[in-house]
């Protein structure tokens, strides 16, 4: 179907009659304003989309989006979604989940979803706490965090959810923020552009049981020294100034420099989200928990040259059929070594 | 290609005789399954009535020789109606100390014992904890042995080929089967075809499986081993084309055949699971019928992409087995609040936890029908023999497509690997129950009910103007928002079990077979039929008196609908059951009859003469 026969979507088109619930404040307005946003302008049909969620604040998010929803359980939503895929190639499926729902329920689901490079797109809203259950850690809390669980401290490390994904090796890793709304439609419309597994960790408040989540990073004087912006073919520089960067080291490994003297532009590596292996974006997505090193958000991976696991499982029925027939029940039902009683 | 004209006819004295109990038994790396398979499908083509019990350790490979490592393949065979594998055996085949061992006492005082004398030196008889040499110390006197040296037999049958003494031996087993022909006067043709197509690329190996075969046939000619052979004429069943039929086989098809008379894609999410895993495996070869087959990351994925692809328009269904139905409660509660149509076949083992998975048990029960939080009514069928499998899977997908609900099927493990005749239907015979997916928009709801079944629409993805959104949360009825309001919730309560409840409309009321009423009623469900019917048969033959029904139920929710006016109609009420006391307790609950249990929890099915020794307890001889 092209697109000028589509009739013209707008915001309002994607918006449902339900009153939205989340608290006053909450980062998850952010998201579903975007998505609300770069939907229209997809060129899809609007009875194509399906959102599906598995349990926690974030998973209420296809109830405000009016396409096909499914507000599945806690951490299956990668495999309802799967299930979806594989039955109807040609929706335009996304995933809402949060860091608790993707990473630990869910886990299982998350992991094997993106290696199996079904077509789907994750969005998973971290917020750093259980929300949904009023304020127990979550796999992404920071190590040591008080938390209503952990009185004295959580025992556990986090998870690095695009480091996560990038293991997986999900075809398409990025990192967006609530607060760059942006930013955030922009990395948006790079997932949706993608054809394989896309997962999109995005940065959110929750400013209720853990406000100021993630203001280390996002507040206004730290964010251009803290976050650096990955942009495809673009040399990674940050810096309030735009004077530090990320350079090779001879061992593979990598370094932040300072530009200026003898060090430009020109030795710093050139952000290419394309590569066919997943080490270098995993590098990038490991930095953030070195001294010095700023969190990078944008695309970190976008390879596309993989086969969708829902198109390989249609295609080989359609290549048996090409090669035998379509079956033939009545044969069938016959096979093997028969017997005639008369 | 041999015919039987080629093989050698026999000189010995042949004597027909009306049915036969055999059984392999070996270590489990000796092809025991194979062998007992292979005399099946030759004495099914024959026209013989069977039934099967295959019975392996849930080991790939214990250590060789060991008792633990001795699989086992049971067949009866007759030329009147077969209902069980047999209580007690009239031919063993023992391949090792230990799988002598293990399987003696069940053979028949004078029964046949062929066994393989190379297996029977002093290490062998050391790993099965045995003494002394039962080949020589007489303590076989009562059995007619016959100690046959098929491992050296079959050597010298191979030799010329220029494998090696391994592959050779690898074909002993096929010695044997060749000497079992020869005493039931059977062809050899089936085995030769399997074997040509088996072995297709392997023509060397062909070769030897099928020399082996033709040695111990040989063999029995030549030495006139056995005095007598025997024949046992075709089974006078029912005029049409049949095939050999396990349960496993035939919920895959029944499940291919239901997803053609609903018009729909089949979409199977499993994980392997014994002794569920060969519905996976044959599913997975019908790619010509568009079937999808997902293998998911575990049993929770299996289950919840299937609701997945039903909500996207496909017959989707899962298979498992009790534990993996354990890991599937949460998703079950999820596709009743859905009302998604949804099929799971629980092929039943021993249990709790990891228990037996290679045995049979019918203890998940009050699993199927309760074993979910809350409020959560599923119709739950249960197939009573191999061939019927196919029927009770044709049946599920209908009630939940009809009702879209999920509906359980269960089974167990001796239907799955059991195997009897299936007169094959034609298509004509199958009822058509085409589904159809929601495409109006005026007026659409998408929990707007179908007055008579309750159902709600289904509506797929894809379909312009229907978008909406369903979930696990408690919605209003009609609309399907998101509401938590008190009497919306036990009205929504009230609608999903009257839904359920509802499908005893399309049950057929319960008919007690034999008498309509009297002492006793035998009320039974799943894979006991036939152990249950073969002790009524025994009875009657012997000319015992009483007034006997038995009334075996395929629906276990909702029940018929007249079963608690037939229950009256009885004096005493026997409910035997391969578990603690579960259809009892329900019987119980629900029609406060004070029925009596029988119950075996052993890892086998009943034995014909167990229930006879009951029957005979409750109403005399």
């Amino acid at each position: 179907m092209t697109t000028d026969t589509l009739p013209v979507l707008t915001k309002k088109d994607f918006q449902t009659d339900q009153e939205v619930r989340w608290c006053p404040g909450c980062g998850d307005y952010a998201i579903l304003a975007a998505v609300q946003a770069v939907f229209p302008e997809l060129g899809i049909p609007r009875e194509k989309f399906v959102v599906v969620s598995g349990i926690g604040c974030s998973s209420r998010f296809p109830y405000y989006m009016n396409t096909y929803g499914f507000h599945s359980i806690h951490g299956r939503a990668p495999a309802v979604a799967t299930g979806i895929k594989i039955a109807n190639p040609e929706l335009d499926v996304w995933v809402a989940t949060g860091d608790g729902d993707a990473l630990a329920i869910g886990g299982n689901h998350t992991i094997h979803a993106l290696r199996r490079n079904v077509g789907v797109k994750v969005l998973l809203f971290n917020n750093r706490i259980y929300g949904l259950t009023k304020g127990q850690y979550s796999p992404t809390s920071e190590f040591h965090k008080k938390t209503k669980s952990t009185p004295y401290g959580s025992p556990d490390r986090p998870f690095n959810p695009v480091s996560l994904a990038i293991g997986a090796e999900s075809t398409f890793v990025a990192r967006s923020v609530d607060v760059f709304q942006q930013h955030l439609k922009d990395t948006l419309k790079h997932a949706a552009a993608h054809k394989g597994s896309a997962f999109i960790e995005i940065l959110q408040n929750c400013n209720i049981f853990n406000d100021g989540a993630w203001t280390t990073l996002t507040e206004k004087d730290a964010r251009s020294e803290k976050i650096i912006q990955l942009e495809h073919g673009k040399p990674l520089v940050f810096g309030k100034n735009r004077d530090k960067g990320i350079r090779r080291l001879p061992d593979g490994d990598i370094e932040v420099v300072t530009l200026g003297g003898d060090i430009t532009e020109k030795d710093l590596i050139v952000h290419n989200a394309h590569h066919p292996r997943p080490s270098y974006a995993f590098l990038l997505s490991h930095m953030e928990h070195r001294p010095g090193f700023p969190t990078p958000i944008g695309v970190l991976r976008a390879w596309d040259d993989l086969p969708r696991y829902e198109d390989v499982m249609n295609e080989q029925v359609q290549e048996v059929i090409a090669k035998k027939g379509p079956g033939d029940l009545a044969s069938l039902l016959r096979s093997g070594d028969t017997w005639e009683v008369k | 290609m041999s015919t039987l004209a080629e093989t050698p006819i026999s000189k010995a004295k042949r004597e027909v005789i009306e049915q036969a109990v055999i059984r392999f038994a070996g270590d489990s790396g000796d092809g025991m399954q194979i062998t007992g398979s292979q005399f099946t499908n030759t004495v099914a083509l024959y026209g013989n009535d069977i039934a099967t019990f295959p019975d392996y350790p849930a080991e790939i490979r214990a250590p060789a020789g060991t008792l633990p490592g001795v699989s086992g393949y049971q067949l009866h065979f007759s030329s009147s109606d077969v209902h069980t594998p047999g209580d007690l055996v009239d031919v063993l085949i023992a391949m090792n100390p230990a799988a002598l061992k293990m399987n003696l006492a069940d053979l028949k005082p004078n029964g046949i014992l062929i066994v393989n004398q190379d297996s029977f030196k002093e290490n062998d008889l050391r790993k099965a904890q045995m003494s002394a040499n039962p080949l020589e110390d007489h303590s076989l006197d009562k059995y007619r042995l016959f100690s046959v040296e098929a491992q050296r037999l079959t050597r010298n049958a191979l030799q010329h080929l220029g494998i090696d003494a391994k592959a050779m031996d690898r074909c002993k087993n096929f010695f044997a089967l060749g000497m079992c022909y020869w005493l039931y006067n059977r062809s050899m043709d089936p085995t030769f075809r399997w074997i040509d197509d088996k072995f297709s690329k392997k023509p060397l190996i062909a070769e030897a499986n099928k020399l082996a075969l033709k040695a111990g046939y040989s063999y029995c000619e030549a030495t006139e081993a056995f005095q007598v052979s025997y024949e046992i004429p075709p089974a006078r069943l029912e005029k049409g084309i049949y095939r050999s039929l396990s349960g496993n086989q035939a919920v895959a098809l029944g499940f291919v055949t239901a997803a053609q008379k609903a018009g729909l894609t089949l979409f199977l999410g499993s994980y392997p699971i014994t002794p569920a895993s060969d519905i996976l495996h044959e599913l997975s070869q019908y790619k010509d019928f568009g079937v999808l087959t997902f293998q998911a990351e575990d049993e929770i994925a299996a289950i919840t992409s299937s609701i997945g692809a039903s909500y996207a328009g496909a017959l989707a269904i899962t298979t498992t087995s009790g534990p993996g139905m354990a890991l599937k409660t949460e998703a079950l509660g999820l596709a009743v609040m859905t009302e998604l149509p949804l099929v799971i076949v629980d092929v039943q083992r021993g249990g709790p936890s990891t228990g037996l998975p290679t045995k049979t048990e019918q203890a998940d029960l009050l699993q199927a029908l309760f074993g979910r939080n809350s409020e959560a009514p599923i119709p739950v069928l249960a197939a009573s023999t191999p061939s019927d499998c196919f029927w009770v899977v044709v049946e599920a997908c209908r009630i939940a497509l009809k009702y879209m609900v999920p509906v359980i099927v269960l089974t167990d493990g001796y239907l799955a690997n059991g195997a009897e005749p299936w007169r094959i239907p034609t298509l004509d015979e199958i009822p058509a129950f085409p589904a159809a997916h929601a495409k109006n928009p005026e007026g659409f709801l998408p929990y707007k009910r179908d007055p008579q079944t309750l159902a709600r629409p289904w509506a797929i993805p894809g379909t312009p103007g229907l978008e909406h959104r369903i979930g696990g949360i408690e919605k209003q009825d009609g609309t399907g928002n998101v509401n938590y309001e008190p009497l919306n919730h036990e009205n929504m309560v009230r609608i999903r079990a009257a839904k359920v409840a509802g499908v005893v409309q399309d049950i057929p009321d319960a008919v007690p077979v034999g008498d309509p009423d009297g002492d006793l009623l035998i009320v039974a469900w799943g894979s006991t039929s036939g152990s249950i019917t073969a002790a009524l048969n025994g009875r009657r033959a012997k000319g015992l008196p009483g007034r006997i029904g038995h009334l075996h139920l395929r629906h276990l929710n909702p029940l018929p609908a007249n079963l608690g006016e037939v229950l009256k109609r009885y004096k005493k009420i026997l409910v035997p059951e391969l578990n603690m006391g579960q259809l009892i307790w329900v019987l119980r609950a629900k029609y406060l009859v004070d029925a009596i249990g029988m119950n075996k929890i052993q890892g086998r099915p009943f034995m014909q003469n167990e229930l006879e020794v009951k029957i005979e307890e409750l109403i005399g001889k």
